[in-house]
């Protein structure tokens, strides 16, 4: 049955469902009530009085990034490109995790910053933490309104709650909780949505691993799915890359994610990730507002154990849920007799995975395809084609893919082929296992991971406006009472802003990559600029402030002048010329960024050495790694040591790249 | 320190975990369970829930009541 329409189901809701939401809604605004009379000053309010325990900042760390790109994003990697997207986290995190604990925290705790735009103050000058600070703010603001329209789009789809409701509801809740109870009550609830997020998914992984049989199953199953992305779509990739991490790293036309070895590692694993989790403030604020020194080092080390552990939780689901079938999987019915054309052909043509599969009992292809997606992956549909149906679901035209005159492109049968919905996975995974009652503790962790995401930029947020636009440009020398006023206002205007944001986010079909893009432009420079100031005493303001204005526009130039395969000229780059052409879009973002950072490198550099440095070795203790004492850990057992503990989280990483090479 | 995060953490997944195992217990057998593999998902996830939520509520009041006075 080749369908042209396909029909997202609704989730139905039973009263259960609504309890769990209730309870949710109740502790998270509880909590905002709780801590609003600790508010009294404003390191309070931004800095949470510098006095929380080190699993519970470690914890909030974790789960200010687990935002909406995280969860919905990484299972949508984990279906189209495998089991490689884990390089997200064990070259994307880890590495720069254990960084930020080891060796930058002493400079972001010990100095009298406040803010990552503050310490470039202290060590650079005035211009360089402004420009920091408005690009920063410009960021989080955005972020922030991407979660809030993820969050709508999604609610809305499945349960067909309005748009403008979900917007408005979930920025005020936030809002709420945040205004009143400042960074301790973002940090709390943090904490509560990453339990939540974890006792919403290990069902999910549980239920779908029983269901495909175990790893091996998942094995069989992308093996089949491999096959048909390279032999019947033609895709550039080797049919088994996708349980493969590191072995089609070599070529990046036999991968999916289109990247090769080099890039991978220079720009997501060095540039990109040193630049997010070592220099944005949204991360760094957490460490910052633990009781102690040793706490803030300890702080994102302890986030990196979850972290590493993650690709489970969240990558997972998506690599079982493409080779699940959507009407009843194969593995809980009897074995057909008929086999399908396309299983036949595969006997024909590889023989040694036709008898995987079937040792396996994974579904044929025609079944996987059955209703227009491939396995629980729906279908992209045009939204101005849909209707609703009896049932409740949302029922609309297929999008296929086109070439750019137009013309769909036809796959090896001559059928045209569809664009897959990636983004759908969670919510499809979720409608298919889960019962009520679980169904109302799957959402709400799914609107947990959505709110953190907002909250964590909501408090980033007022924290730079109010120290570092508002105190520094606007009114400097007013009481402390007066920018804990500040402070709450910022959040409101933050919300309001990031609420424009919402509405103006759409366009790219992984919200990942857009994301990437943005860090590549505004975050990629600043690693190169944080890197000179706290290990070369010798960099200057002026090296700094041109090196990081040059590295952006670097990147702009670099984004403008190439193109990702098969993509058009305008928002995916090309619109200076088209110099370069990568295998994909991915590619494209790591060489921005790998550009970006080298341009900044190089000119910090060059204009340090060109102009004088006005800081005196005095100015600079404490910002600069020779001129600052090193931190004491005695007294402190060794497996609370950054040193131990960071070395113990690398060595698991590394094993786990190992077993998935 | 100010307010102890186990509390409302605990407190937390007790109630919901307590909801979703009297849930799945007053189910039992139900035919949505198909779904779910089978497995009254709801009444052992309910029970796993509710065990860490009075494990947290546990630790969070030994630390609040008789915890070191500053």
């Amino acid at each position: 049955m080749s369908a042209l329409t396909y029909t997202i189901p609704k989730f139905e809701l039973f009263a259960v469902d609504w309890a769990i939401l209730i309870i949710y809604f109740f502790f998270v605004l509880g909590v905002g009530f709780t801590l609003k009379r600790y508010m009294k000053t404003s390191t309070d309010f931004f800095l949470s009085g510098k006095s929380i325990a080190a699993w519970i900042t470690g914890l909030a760390f974790i789960s200010a990034n687990l935002g909406a790109q995280e969860v919905i994003g990484m299972a949508a990697s984990g279906a189209k490109y495998g089991i490689a997207t884990s390089h997200f986290y064990w070259i994307g995190a880890i590495p720069a995790m254990i960084f930020v604990g080891i060796f930058m925290m002493p400079f972001y705790y010990g100095s009298k910053a406040r803010s990552v735009p503050e310490y470039l103050k202290l060590r650079f000058d005035e211009k360089t933490r402004g420009f920091n600070a408005l690009s920063f703010a410009a960021m989080t603001v955005f972020s922030s309104g991407i979660s809030m329209y993820a969050m709508g789009k999604l609610l809305n789809l499945l349960l067909g709650w309005d748009f403008n409701t979900c917007v408005l509801v979930s920025g005020f809740i936030v809002l709420l909780y945040t205004f009143l109870g400042g960074l301790t009550s973002a940090i709390y609830n943090e904490v509560i949505q990453f339990f939540l997020i974890v006792f919403g998914f290990i069902p999910l992984v549980f239920l779908g691993l029983k269901n495909v049989g175990g790893w091996e199953g998942v094995k069989a199953r992308l093996a089949q799915e491999g096959w048909f992305r390279s032999e019947i779509l033609s895709e550039n990739m080797n049919p088994d890359a996708l349980t493969h991490s590191w072995k089609y790293m070599g070529d990046a036309a036999s991968n999916p994610m289109g990247v090769e070895w080099f890039g991978l590692v220079m720009g997501l694993g060095f540039v990109l990730s040193f630049g997010y989790w070592c220099t944005d403030f949204l991360v760094v604020q957490r460490a910052m507002a633990a009781k102690d020194m040793s706490a803030a080092r300890r702080t994102p080390l302890i986030a990196a154990i979850p972290k590493m552990l993650f690709p489970l939780l969240v990558i997972l689901p998506g690599m079982l849920a493409i080779g699940i079938a959507p009407l009843a999987d194969k593995a809980l019915q009897p074995k057909a007799d008929v086999k399908s054309a396309m299983t036949l052909q595969i006997e024909k043509s590889n023989p040694e995975l036709a008898q995987r599969l079937a040792a396996h009992n994974v579904p044929s292809m025609e079944e996987l395809t059955a209703l227009g997606g491939r396995g629980m992956v729906p279908p992209k549909i045009d939204m101005d084609t849909v209707v609703l149906t009896p049932e409740g679901g949302k029922k609309g035209n297929i999008v296929f893919k086109k070439q750019s005159d137009g013309q769909p492109i036809l796959d090896k049968a001559g059928k045209p082929i569809v664009e897959l919905d990636y983004d759908l996975v969670i919510p499809m995974m979720l409608h298919k296992y889960f019962p009520a009652g679980l169904l109302g503790l799957g959402l709400c962790a799914l609107m947990a991971s959505f709110m953190s995401g907002m909250a964590g930029n909501t408090t980033a947020f007022n924290t730079v406006w109010t120290y570092d636009i508002y105190q520094s440009y606007i009114r400097k020398n007013a009481p402390d009472k007066h920018y804990l006023w500040m402070g709450r206002y910022a959040t409101v205007g933050g919300i309001l802003l990031s609420m424009g944001a919402a509405y103006a986010a759409t366009r790219f079909n992984n919200i990942m990559d857009i994301l990437q893009l943005v860090f590549a432009f505004v975050n990629a420079p600043l690693f190169a600029t944080f890197m000179l100031g706290m290990f070369w005493r010798r960099a200057t303001g002026h090296g700094a402030f041109f090196g990081l204005l040059s590295g952006t526009l670097a990147a702009l130039l670099h984004h403008g002048m190439t193109l990702p395969y098969g993509s058009m000229v305008g928002l995916k780059g090309g619109y200076f010329a088209v110099v370069h052409t990568y295998p994909s879009e991915m590619a494209q973002n790591f060489w921005t960024a790998i550009f970006a950072w080298t341009v900044c490198f190089v000119v910090t550099i060059v204009i340090s050495l060109a102009t004088r440095q006005t800081k005196k070795a005095e100015e600079l203790k404490g910002l600069v790694y020779s001129l600052t004492p090193k931190p004491k850990e005695d007294g402190i057992p060794w497996y609370k040591q950054p040193a131990y503990l960071g070395g113990a989280v690398l060595a698991v990483t590394i094993v786990l790249n190992v077993i998935f090479r | 320190m100010t307010a102890d995060i186990r509390i409302p953490i605990g407190a937390m997944f007790s109630l919901m975990g307590l909801l979703l195992g009297l849930y799945g217990w007053s189910t039992y057998g139900s035919e949505m369970y198909a779904r779910s593999l089978g497995m009254n998902m709801n009444l052992y996830w309910g029970c796993a829930m509710l065990l860490f939520g009075v494990l947290m509520l546990l630790f969070g009041l030994k630390a609040q009541f008789c915890g070191k006075k500053k």
